[in-house]
């Protein structure tokens, strides 16, 4: 250990960036290897978006060997959309789309009163997952975004309905990944478990990847709600007395709009998101996310019936 | 993380892991370092600072930081490892924290598999006590390249120079006994905070580094090149595309040691030999690549090679063998017992084996021997032997963590039984104490 002192003097240090993204490449091709039928979950969302990005970094120049899915909460935000359809175009992709919409005018599911989808959408997700024998699905959470998700697994076994049992995941050492289960059962794996905010804003910097263009500064229609700008839209809101005004705003996370808040921002380019995000005095989800607020065990709570 | 100062340049990662016991503050010291270097988000501390008020406590509870899951509230432990990010001007952090309770060696055995250091926890009080022992030897097993010793509570110790003198003296001598490369002891508060984040004003006595100062400067970066190129191929990609028609690369991590363009090698186990004709990283093309580099390389003649081959140096190749004995920690709560029919994980190879006999059980706290425990039960640490359907190359643990170990899986529902270490246990004296069996049992100590 002599030239190897201090942070990063040797020849073979490695920035932790790239640490991380070797990381999450070694996971993906470990499901490649041993899965059948493994796939994406992809939202449009910066974190899919980087998902994304590093499975096709893992396979070129060979094309992806994964499908995509998106669970449609019928209340995503247009830009969100479009650039989902040009990404699958761009990259002749294969795209499942699940619709919350179909599960509500079938009747299997129902409307909440307070207008929201997000937990919604663990039944359309888990009839996707059936109905195209989906043993693998990848997903963009990260341990850092919440409590619960702290002690989540790479490899996370979910039984037949889907759920998630803390005391029943196995134990994960080294690089060794277990990936057996039993048919009916699928593992959702977090190839970005180890990254935290910080780290996927500077990645998307350091490869110019693309991404909706709400995460940067726009001028927009916002009306006030449980402390959090939430936009106008055909989820139901604003309500009476929910006044409109126009704000310059920007998106820290993209996912329902009915829970989905926005912050005032001026920050323009990544550059200036990941200036403001260093000196951000709110975590990611405190800010933005309605639905982890609802109770100090709500994530643990939906993660055991199956949600992402 | 004040202002802009952090984030926006490239630096490097550290992965380390806590131990200590429920009493010895561990949550707390955690809770301080992400409290004191300015991790904790303003929400956060709000919802810490609520659920403190919701408890009567009158003091914010840093504890409270940490206990993720609903079942430790209640209980007001930890029960499994969690993980915990940070970041400072100088250095990423991701901590593996796991609970010290007697019950979970074998997360604390899980969170040291990854960390590059460990911090055990004592109390100034009490010393060191078997239990201490029991985490320098898990960290030593695990081969954790750096261990700091937190002597803690030093505000119930009258912060005396004396007391912390002693209890680092008597743990470095174990640790040097381990085989442990080095120790840095350092007398803390967590409570009050002395020493973790900020210097002690009242031990200037002590004059070392702060833990989140050693934490930013101890070296992550381990010299590959002395070590033998590994590569486990994880997948072979073909596009078979009009533009590749002919292209065969082998992607994988490489799993320790450098690996060059030009360079010969060998395919385990088939033995074939090549010339590396092209290394990509990611995208770049390069001439060289180390460890843990995700890269695709390609070979300069066609052979047949698939997932679960191992690259190898020509010169430098690991004896594949079908005999595997190790130390293993049994991580089950079904027991592991001779004639068990299993799957062995090694690098990206996956084998049918046997468990063929468990020679001995041992005992952390003083490493004393029990020889034909019949099984091993969860969070027992044993010696093992594993006959293979088909040979391994596999290198001793002590050589590489990465192509040293193993899992065992139950082929009958997929569990993940035991985490196994090829080769011997320990290097240091111990290992010759080791050798030595105990007299009678003395019943179960996990």
């Amino acid at each position: 250990m002599t030239a190897f002192t201090g942070s990063d003097g040797g020849p073979y240090a490695l920035p932790h960036l790239d640490v991380l993204e070797s990381e999450a490449v070694h996971i993906f091709r470990e499901v490649a290897g041993e899965f059948e039928r493994p796939v994406i979950l992809f939202s449009g969302g910066k974190d899919s978006i980087l998902m994304l990005h590093l499975a096709l970094k893992a396979f070129a120049p060979a094309p992806l060997p994964f499908a995509l899915l998106h669970v449609d909460t019928g209340h995503n935000f247009p830009e969100v959309l479009e650039y989902r359809d040009r990404v699958v175009a761009q990259h002749g992709l294969r795209l499942h789309v699940a619709l919350v919409q179909d599960f509500i005018d079938s009747g299997r599911l129902r409307e909440r009163p307070d207008g929201t989808r997000n937990p919604l959408q663990t039944v359309p997700l888990l009839d996707a997952i059936e109905r195209n024998r989906f043993d693998a699905v990848f997903g963009g959470g990260r341990r850092d975004e919440e409590k619960a998700r702290a002690k989540e697994r790479v490899f996370s076994l979910r039984d037949e309905f889907g759920g998630w049992d803390p005391r029943r995941q196995r134990p994960e050492l080294w690089q060794l990944y277990n990936g057996r289960h039993a048919p009916g059962e699928h593992v959702r794996v977090f190839p970005l478990s180890n990254w935290t905010e910080l780290d996927v804003w500077q990645y998307i910097e350091r490869e110019k990847i693309d991404i909706p263009s709400i995460y940067y500064a726009h001028e927009r229609e916002v009306f006030r709600r449980s402390g959090m700008w939430l936009a106008p839209g055909g989820w139901g809101g604003p309500a009476d007395g929910e006044e409109l005004t126009r704000r310059l705003v920007r998106y820290r996370t993209v996912g329902d709009m009915s829970c989905t808040g926005a912050v005032e921002s001026d920050a323009a380019t990544v550059e200036a998101i990941i200036a403001e995000i260093a000196s951000s005095r709110l975590t990611e989800r405190g800010a933005t996310r309605a639905d982890d607020k609802l109770s100090e065990a709500a994530m643990e709570d939906r993660k055991r019936e199956g949600y992402f | 993380m004040s202002g802009a100062t952090i984030g926006l340049h490239a630096t490097s990662l550290l992965r380390f892991a806590t131990a200590g016991s429920v009493d010895d503050g561990k949550s707390t010291l955690v809770g301080r370092l992400l409290h004191d270097s300015k991790s904790v988000l303003a929400d956060q501390l709000e919802a810490v600072e609520a659920a403190s008020r919701n408890r009567g406590a009158d003091a914010v509870d840093l504890a409270l930081l940490t206990d993720g899951l609903r079942a430790e509230r209640e209980q007001g432990i930890t029960i499994d490892v969690a993980y915990r990010y940070f970041a400072t001007p100088r250095r990423r952090f991701i901590l593996a924290d796991t609970p010290g309770h007697v019950q979970y060696t074998r997360n604390m055995v899980t969170g040291a598999s990854t960390a590059e250091l460990a911090i055990i926890l004592v109390d100034a009080r009490n010393g060191v006590v078997e239990q201490t022992r029991r985490h320098a030897a898990v960290a030593a097993l695990l081969r954790v390249p750096h261990v700091v010793l937190a002597v803690n509570k030093m505000d119930l110790a009258g912060y005396a120079e004396p007391v912390f003198a002693r209890i680092a003296e008597e743990f470095g001598a174990y640790a040097a006994s381990l085989g442990v490369p080095e120790v840095t002891a350092i007398p803390i508060s967590a409570l009050a905070g002395d020493n973790v984040v900020t210097p002690s004003a009242t031990m200037d006595w002590y004059g070392g580094p702060t833990v989140l100062e050693h934490l930013e400067t101890v070296p992550v970066t381990r010299d590959p090149s002395g070590d033998p190129a590994r590569f486990p191929v994880q997948y072979v990609i073909r596009p078979q595309t009009a533009e590749h028609p002919d292209y065969r690369g082998y992607a994988g991590q490489i799993a320790s040691g450098v690996l060059r363009v030009g360079e010969r090698v060998v395919v385990q186990p088939s033995g074939r030999t090549s010339r590396i004709e092209s290394i990509d990283a990611l995208g770049q093309s390069v001439d060289v690549a180390w460890a843990p580099q995700s890269v695709t390389i390609t070979l300069a003649d066609d052979l047949d090679i698939s997932r679960g081959d191992l690259l190898a140096p020509a010169d430098g190749a690991a004896s594949a063998t079908q005999d595997v004995t190790a130390t293993v920690c049994h991580l089950h709560d079904r027991p592991l017992e001779p004639g068990a029919r299993v799957l062995l994980k090694h690098a990206t190879r996956t084998v049918k084996a046997i468990v063929k006999e468990i020679p001995s059980r041992l005992t952390l706290d003083d490493l004393s021997q029990h020889p034909d425990p019949q099984r091993l039960v969860a969070n027992d640490i044993g010696r093992v032997v594993v006959r293979t359907a088909e040979p391994l190359a596999l290198d001793a643990y002590a050589a590489s963590r990465s192509t040293g170990s193993f899992l065992l899986i139950d082929p009958s529902d997929g569990a993940t039984l035991t985490a196994g270490m090829a080769g011997e246990a320990f290097t240091g004296a111990a290992a010759a104490t080791a050798a030595q069996a105990a007299p009678d049992e003395d019943g179960w100590d996990f």
